[in-house]
């Protein structure tokens, strides 16, 4: 916190700098109209037409990366903002505009306070013993 | 990392996820459980400061700064090629509570670990995952140095209901972190059959 911020309007170069930065990524958009709130355990899978997203010109190049990155395998919202090192808000707006493109779709999680099969859960518990 | 491209039109294999909550105060060894069964990445999120952060989320002098970073731990375990888990160690620090309903928010279970010299500190944990009806197990972090007390003990001081697993644990061993993971998994299992049961009759 610095004392002499309260005179200067309105940039605070370090503490700016991060927080404001990524979301030029999404020309300012914090959500996007296409999706609700996506579950950061939501897989985001490459539509087969997204083979060379690279060649769509309206495309930023962290949109090309999250296509790359889902056409080999599947990947969840969390994966992809580790992966990219971009803040989970600004992932969650480019996966708007790639499902708006059609570019991916997003496959839904569990919904919330209803469990998975008992089936699944068995599988996890056996997969977590042979670990 | 896979190289290459699939044939077009083959379709990759879309996995069923899970997640488990990794809770506890600050510097329990969230992030050493996390990184001892799987291999941990940092998670980054840029969140609006809220109403509850606002007494300690001294903003004077960026009254424009409307947004925090927030850093979590996850992990990722391939348990098959259709069937992955992911631990979220949920932000130690108090002021990030309204990060955890997202993080919540589906979740199979949690974990709340606890140190045995300062029990308090995972009080809130356990009122979040009681309020919310999540089911979690109490894992007592085994610190060396620390005196050891025996599960029922800890059940005692921290007031927890008879059905919650008190477990203990070493984060640092990949194989009691695998088993309390497990009994996450078996009591979220038991806490979903006593649910079902009363909503039958």
């Amino acid at each position: 916190m610095s004392a002499d911020g309260q005179e200067s309007a309105h940039f605070f170069d370090a503490d700016a700098g991060p927080v404001v930065r990524p979301y030029a990524m999404t020309r300012g958009r914090t959500t996007s109209p296409a999706q609700h709130r996506l579950d950061l355990i939501a897989v985001v899978v490459a539509e087969s037409r997204a083979h060379d997203p690279g060649a769509d010109q309206t495309l930023s190049p962290e949109h090309v990366d999250i296509v790359a990155l889902c056409r080999d395998t599947p990947q969840s919202v969390a994966e992809l903002a580790a992966e990219l090192d971009l803040p989970i808000g600004v992932v969650r707006v480019l996966i708007g505009d790639l499902v708006t493109a059609e570019l991916v779709h997003v496959t839904r999680p569990v919904p919330p306070a209803e469990l998975p099969d008992e089936s699944i859960l068995r599988d996890v518990i056996d997969g977590l013993r042979a670990l | 990392m896979i190289f290459g491209r699939p044939e077009r039109g083959t379709t990759p294999v879309e996995p069923v996820t899970l997640k488990i909550l990794v809770a506890g105060g600050f510097g329990v060894g969230k992030t050493t459980l996390v990184g001892a069964v799987s291999e941990i990445k940092p998670l980054r999120t840029e969140e609006l400061l809220s109403e509850a952060g606002r007494p300690v989320d001294d903003t004077r002098g960026v009254e424009t700064k409307n947004t925090t970073t927030v850093a979590m731990d996850f992990g990722r375990i391939t348990l098959r090629e259709d069937l992955v888990l992911y631990l979220f160690g949920t932000p130690g620090q108090d002021r990030f509570w309204f990060l955890w309903d997202e993080l919540a928010t589906g979740a199979l279970g949690a974990v709340v670990l606890a140190d045995t010299r300062r029990l308090e500190d995972c009080f809130a944990a356990v009122d979040y995952f009681e309020r919310r009806a999540i089911p979690f197990v109490v894992g007592v972090n085994c610190f060396d140095g620390a005196d050891r007390y025996p599960a029922e003990t800890v059940r005692q001081a921290l007031d927890l209901d008879a059905s919650v697993p008190v477990v203990l644990c070493d984060a640092r061993e990949r194989e009691t972190v695998k088993h309390v993971l497990i009994d996450v998994v078996e009591h979220a299992m038991a806490v979903a059959a006593a649910g079902r049961v009363p909503a039958s009759t």
